[in-house]
């Protein structure tokens, strides 16, 4: 199949940030993500988990509370003080209003949806009407002072020494008049509305319950803990035919090292998050009617989109990371070697630049031309572009400045294979060409979304000769435009699942799609049709295994010598798919480690199929091939995220 | 915890009780209803739970009931007496006593008795007892006389024990009392003087008997307010003669001892008995519920109206006349357990379900047993029809297996045995194969020449016996050195005592090779050693070193001397077994059997040192076949295992170390065993010492695959 040198590159010191909120949405099976650097992402839940859609975080705005209402509008507050709303369609923020109480640190919809509660840091909890197109305050409930109803006395947990007060993490009323609550003293209570009594009691962890959610059924609820723990509790019957039920703590599970800040009650699976950066979508086997890949057990870790970009001629690698932007170069070697040998090193890899951002917003996107002479970012406000020359072993650095104000904000950017022009797209729906000439900037056009439609384009794929242009967003088709005409040239038909990734093979101009459900098409652009390879491969249908796989396909890149093969990649495995090979059917071997030692050539040829996949490197944030022979991977460790994680609570460990 | 639950009164209207009270309540065949006998003319059915009377039957002016009415379980027919002679026979649709079944005896009858299961019983007042129907086919047959003149019928009880039909009866004269106690399948009526002791001048005012498996447990109120208990036993040693017995102190004065009114008794279950009376002399009657275990109070109830002194107790219910009107107070005893105690445990269980016990009970026969098939036969037959039919009960298999067990030839007895085991399962195998044994056991037991040894074998091959449910089996074998029947009760009872396994094998060892001949062991675990001994005499040595011992490796400088003074004849002793193939059999199933060390230690002290020699130079030639191959197993199809081999040398050396280490022919044994041990220690540092390379080499290994930041590295696809 081949040999390659493989710059195995490890020093991509990103770490996610950790989750703070969490909130479902039956209606949409989608889930909707915050973490502590303001970022909200939406998972489609019913596409293979899919990260379908991110909001991009600010430094300000640290989100408390997130929640859904009024069907599939989300909005989230913050200790800015603000209520944000969402627009899920032109990925941007509809608008913020400042609920003038301080910081706000909790959110809840009303059950109709139609009102909105914030509780803010002066005590007084606000009520907000959501009208078609905002919120309108309505009503301020203020601190209650001496008027209290019931005052329901939380112990302090009386077996530490603890001499600090008992701070109630999290409430959950219940339809019957029951409110359930955690606590800082490890406890879950169920307290009686109407009496404010004390009903009963669960200590469940030493350290803080810090999370509540409850089921729409109301008869299972889920709490997170400090220590990592989640708790299921059920309410079940005292015994087998009796009508009396009780709270019942049913299922621990321990996915998480560090706090769990917040968790979510879907009809069929529970959903943790926290500082561990995890969000871990745990199925409920009771639920799960049929036992297929849903049952399983979930843990996203990694953004569902590429945070690197190549310059296959310099040997260079961008970073992207929330607030800068890494330039490496890759070292080289002259020694060869047999498979599995690390070869000396003759150079090691540079770090060239490190390029702050300027404000607080987090940046979307970035890309370096295949020259490595562009560099250009985004962030929600402002548009980066920089010219870099190389002078040995000296870099220089020169912004272009003067952009135009319709380049203001980009989902994606992407330069030509011969770094004359550059792609944008804006989240307006546009998407924007512009001519690059010595340090010049030209804007040539801008394909104008078709008219009602405001999607934004998520991801953009250009040929290697310059041609044709292809652009996704997160539901409808792919459209492809003749970047020589300056028109639509197509629309590949819209599938049921988002595409996860996409590129066009040189000369075939065959665009590759992968979607969410891990199928791959080929679509020829010129003939504006399916391959007959694809349609073979629909036909047959991809290995089971292939399927089963839970990370979506991030990146699909080509070799330029050999035309069949299409190389791609998820977290997990590396795959080259040759074409001219048949395809494995369910019964074959799909991923074999073990080099073919003594088998004969017969067997071999028999055995072999299309799929060669490598799962030696892992996590697997990026490759790329960067000459016929040589490969670039770029991997994070978990460990090494962990290391810089802050401490989790220590534990005493048996034997320890 | 026993408690009385709120009282209820089952019929307003005021019943015709006389100064005596009530004549008597019985069970009827429904579990509800009971049968109220006034002691004037009715006759009244109360359905309990619905707190009404279902019929009420009357005899004509003039004449009196003088016994109460009861229900013949097996015809759901009422009986009753009245004016002494006269019996009647009705059931639910009759409306006038006058029209029914009548039938005038010759004698006059004290009470009947019936209890479910079987045919009620008529006593009559000189003591002579008579099934019904074999009265009722002729009713004016002569009637004997029983017990002497001026002896009065006190109290009367009908019991089945073990399936056998117990009636026992209290008699009076001049203040000394006698206890009839009448079997039924033997037909043996015994008669025993009951002692009062001491206080002599008391006066007994109110009797209650429970039975467990040997004794009737005759409880007695006296008229100095204590509880006394008296245990007749069921089966008489010498029924000829005339026995006393004598009543001990069970609880002391639960009822004031000079009461005006009558005091009753009754016995709720084995450790609670109902008392009716007043504590002080002053005070109101009561009912209280005392445990007899602990002799502690467990509840009382106040009744203020008065009563007449009579308590019945059926199922869950405790009837007594209180005032003028007729009060069921229903009875509960829950089992308590700490955890109930504590309130941990939730008694979720619904009212109403019936819990089914997980065990067998041996001494009731169950509801869908033989009894009660037979009751359904004979239900059918109406009496009026059946009064001319000459009555002759179907008797079950299974009561004939018994009366032959008595009786017959050992060769009848194992035909009839093997004809019931064909049959097998019936609903009260259990039983039936628990009663046979006992039976069985219980003739061996009187006569000496009796051994049905293939009867026993194929009854503990049912694998519904246990030792617990036969101890005397096991007794016997052993005096009878049946090594057969041992190893079969070792491989099949799993509850055999550290005492029992232990003189059985001192049995096996002590028994004569001669007399092993004859026998016909299992050899199931026995693998045949001598054939493999030359096949594998080539490998042996190196197999033996793989698993880190060889006993001829001279490693022992110091304690070898005199092993290699005769190293061929030790080479002969670890290959050959040092005992016959039965007797390898008869140890290898007390290798299999359960013990507890504490338990068993003690025991094994008893056996004679060269015996203990025997069986550890066995155990040390299964330890070498053990150690012949890679898994450590021996041959064979249910071999003793390595860990069982190991546990037994260990105990061995435990209990007789002293006397074994001074027996000169032991002495090269020991040394093979301490040369075992040491091997064994070589062994396990070794192991250890690999553990802790690959420890190290798992060290190195991650480290290995923990490569820097970065890396240029070859890889191939193929």
């Amino acid at each position: 199949m081949g040999e390659f040198k493989v710059h195995r590159v490890r020093f991509f010191n990103y770490v996610p940030s950790g989750i703070r909120c969490v909130a479902y949405n039956n209606q949409s099976n989608r889930l909707a993500v915050s973490r502590t650097d303001g970022t909200v992402e939406i998972y489609n839940l019913s596409a293979n988990y899919f990260q379908e859609k991110f909001f991009p975080g600010h430094e300000s705005r640290a989100t408390e509370a997130l929640c859904w209402a009024e069907g599939q509008r989300l909005f989230s507050a913050g200790l800015n003080g603000e209520i944000m709303e969402y627009d899920l369609q032109a990925l941007n923020i509809k608008y913020a209003m400042d609920a003038f109480g301080g910081p706000i640190w909790s959110m809840a919809a009303s059950p109709s949806g139609s009102q909105l509660l914030v509780g803010c840091e002066d005590g007084s909890v606000k009520l907000f009407q959501i009208t078609p197109d905002k919120i309108q305050f309505e009503r301020n409930f203020d601190r209650q002072k001496s008027s209290a109803v019931h005052k329901m006395i939380v112990d302090r947990q009386y077996m530490g020494a603890s001499k600090r007060k008992c701070i109630v993490w999290g409430v959950a009323f219940l339809s019957d008049g029951t409110v359930i609550s955690v606590d800082s003293a490890g406890k879950v209570q169920f307290w009686d509305s109407a009496t404010g009594t004390l009903v009963k009691s669960h200590l469940i962890a030493n350290a803080d319950v810090q999370s509540i959610a409850v089921a729409d059924q109301e008869d299972s609820f889920v709490v997170g803990t400090a220590e990592g723990t989640v708790f299921h509790f059920q309410l079940v019957p005292v015994t087998s035919n009796s009508n009396e039920k009780q709270w019942v703590r049913t299922k621990p599970f321990q996915h998480h090292t560090h706090d769990v800040r917040t968790v979510a009650h879907s009809p069929t699976a529970l959903i943790s998050g926290g500082t561990d950066t995890h969000l871990v979508i745990r199925p409920l086997m009771e639920k799960v009617e049929v036992k297929n890949y849903d049952a399983a057990l979930r843990k996203i870790t990694f953004p569902h989109r590429c945070l690197i970009s190549c310059s296959k001629k310099r040997q260079l690698l961008l970073f992207q990371f929330a607030h800068h932007l890494e330039l490496w170069r890759l070292g080289s070697t002259v020694a060869t070697g047999k498979n599995g040998d690390t070869l000396p090193l003759s150079k090691n890899a540079d770090h060239l630049l490190h390029l702050k951002t300027k404000g607080p917003e987090n940046i979307i996107c970035s890309c370096i031309s295949p020259c490595g002479s562009w560099i250009a970012y985004s962030t929600v406000s402002r548009f980066f572009l920089y010219r870099l020359n190389y002078e040995h072993d000296n870099i220089s650095l020169k912004r272009v400045s003067k952009m135009p104000a319709f380049l203001r904000c980009a989902l994606q950017i992407l330069f030509s294979e011969d770094s004359t022009k550059l792609f944008v797209a804006s989240n307006q729906g546009a998407l924007h060409i512009v001519q690059l000439s010595g340090g010049s900037f030209k804007h040539l056009h801008a394909f104008q979304p078709q008219s009602g439609t405001v999607e934004a384009m998520c991801l953009l794929a250009v040929s290697p000769d310059g041609h044709w242009l292809a652009a996704s967003g997160t539901s409808a088709g792919v459209h492809v435009y003749d970047v020589k005409q300056l028109k639509l040239h197509c629309t590949v038909p819209a599938y049921n699942f988002p595409v996860t990734a996409m590129a066009i093979a040189p000369n075939t101009n065959n665009l590759v799609i992968a979607h969410s459900d891990q199928q791959v098409f080929e679509y020829s652009i010129p003939d504006k049709q399916y391959t007959d390879w694809s349609r073979t491969v629909q036909k047959q249908g991809f290995h089971h295994l292939w399927l089963q796989r839970d990370t979506p396909i991030t990146h699909i890149s080509f070799h330029p010598k050999r035309p069949m093969h299409i190389l791609l990649h998820d977290a997990y495995m590396f795959c080259i798919i040759d074409k001219s090979l048949p395809l494995p059917n369910d019964k074959t071997l799909l991923y074999n480690p073990f080099p073919p030692t003594n088998e004969s050539d017969v067997v071999r040829r028999r055995t072999a199929h299309a799929f060669k996949i490598s799962k030696i490197y892992k996590p697997l944030l990026f490759m790329d091939l960067l000459d016929e022979r040589t490969l670039v991977a770029v991997e994070r460790p978990l460990d090494d995220i962990i290391a810089q994680l802050p401490p989790p609570i220590k534990k005493k460990k048996f034997g320890t | 915890m026993a408690a009385l639950e709120e009282e209820f009164t089952l019929s307003s209207v005021v019943l015709s009780a006389g100064p005596e009270g009530l004549l008597g309540v019985e069970q009827s065949d429904k579990t509800d209803q009971f049968l109220v006998t006034d002691s004037g003319r009715t006759v009244i059915l109360y359905k309990v739970s619905d707190q009404k009377p279902l019929g009420s039957w009357s005899v004509k002016q003039g004449q009196i009931i003088t016994c109460p009415a009861v229900c013949n379980f097996q015809t759901g027919e009422y009986v009753v007496v009245h004016d002494n002679k006269v019996l009647r026979i009705w059931n639910n649709e009759d409306v006038n006593l006058d029209k029914v079944f009548k039938a005038t005896l010759s004698a006059e009858v004290y009470r009947i008795l019936s209890v479910q299961g079987t045919e009620p019983l008529v006593l009559f007042k000189e003591g002579a007892v008579r099934g019904l129907e074999a009265l009722l086919a002729d009713p004016q047959q002569k009637i004997e006389t029983v017990i002497s003149d001026e002896e009065v019928i006190k109290w009367t009880k009908f019991f089945i024990v073990f399936r056998h039909r117990v009636l026992i009866f209290i008699t009076e004269k001049h203040g000394n009392y006698f206890a009839y106690v009448q079997m039924f399948n033997s037909r043996i009526l015994t008669k025993y003087t009951l002692l009062l002791g001491q206080d002599e001048n008391s006066v007994v005012e109110s009797f209650t008997a429970s039975v467990d498996r040997k004794f009737i447990s005759l409880m007695s109120l006296s008229s100095d307010g204590c509880i006394y208990e008296t245990l007749i036993p069921i089966r008489p040693t010498d029924p000829e003669k005339n026995q006393s017995l004598v009543r001990s102190l069970l609880l002391k004065a639960v009822v004031s001892d000079n009461t005006q009114n009558g005091v009753a008794l009754t016995a709720l279950d084995q450790d609670h008995v109902a008392v009716l009376g007043s504590p002080l002399a002053a005070s109101k009657e009561c009912l209280s519920v005392w445990n007899i275990k602990f002799q502690t109070l467990q509840t009382s109830k106040e009744l203020s109206q008065g009563t007449s002194g009579q308590v019945w107790y059926y199922g869950e219910h405790l009837f007594m006349l209180h005032g003028k009107s007729l009060t069921v107070i229903p009875y509960k005893c829950e089992v308590s357990s700490l955890a109930g105690a504590l309130g941990k445990l939730k008694h979720s269980q619904d009212p109403g379900t019936h819990v089914v016990p997980h065990f067998v009970n041996w001494e009731t026969p169950q509801g869908c047993g033989l009894g009660f098939q037979n009751s359904e036969q004979s239900r059918r037959i109406l009496r009026r029809r059946k009064i001319e039919v000459s009555l002759q009960p179907e008797v079950p298999p299974s009561k004939q297996l018994l009366s032959t067990i008595m009786k017959d030839s050992e060769k009848h007895i194992e035909v009839e045995v093997r004809k019931f085991l064909a049959l097998k399962q019936t609903p009260d195998f259990h039983t039936v194969v628990g009663d046979t044994v006992t039976g069985l056991l219980e003739r061996c037991k009187a006569e000496p020449s009796f051994y049905p040894r293939n009867c026993l074998m194929q009854l503990i091959q049912t694998h519904v016996l246990s030792y617990s449910l036969c101890p005397d089996l096991m007794e016997i074998a052993l005096k009878k050195k049946d090594v057969q029947l041992l190893q079969l009760c070792l491989q099949q009872f799993p509850d055999i005592p550290e005492s029992v396994t232990c003189a059985c094998l001192k049995i096996f060892l002590s028994i004569g090779d001669d007399s092993l001949q004859e026998t016909d062991v299992s050899m199931e675990s026995v693998f045949d050693y001598s054939n493999s001994v030359h096949d594998e005499k080539m490998e042996e040595q190196t197999e033996i070193l793989q698993n880190g011992f060889n006993p001829e490796e001279d490693k022992c400088n110091n304690c070898d001397q005199e092993l290699n003074k005769k190293p061929q004849d030790e080479t002969k002793e670890s290959t050959s077994c040092p005992v016959v193939q039965k007797r390898a059999a008869l140890l290898n199933a007390i290798l299999h059997s359960a013990f507890s060390e504490t338990f068993l230690l003690p025991h094994l002290k008893d056996i004679p040192a060269q015996h203990i020699t025997l069986f550890l130079k066995y155990l040390y030639f299964l330890y070498l076949k053990c150690s012949e191959n890679a898994t450590m197993t021996l041959p064979g199809i249910h071999p003793p295992t390595l860990n069982q081999i190991m546990d037994w040398i260990c105990l061995l050396l435990d209990a007789n170390f002293t006397v074994v280490v001074m027996m000169p022919e032991a002495k090269r044994l020991l040394i093979n065993l301490y040369k075992l041990v040491k091997s064994q220690i070589t062994v396990y540092s070794e192991l250890n010492k690999i553990e802790v390379s690959f420890r190290e080499l798992q060290k190195l290994n991650q480290e290995k695959n923990n490569r820097g930041l970065y890396s240029i590295e070859v890889l191939e696809l193929f």
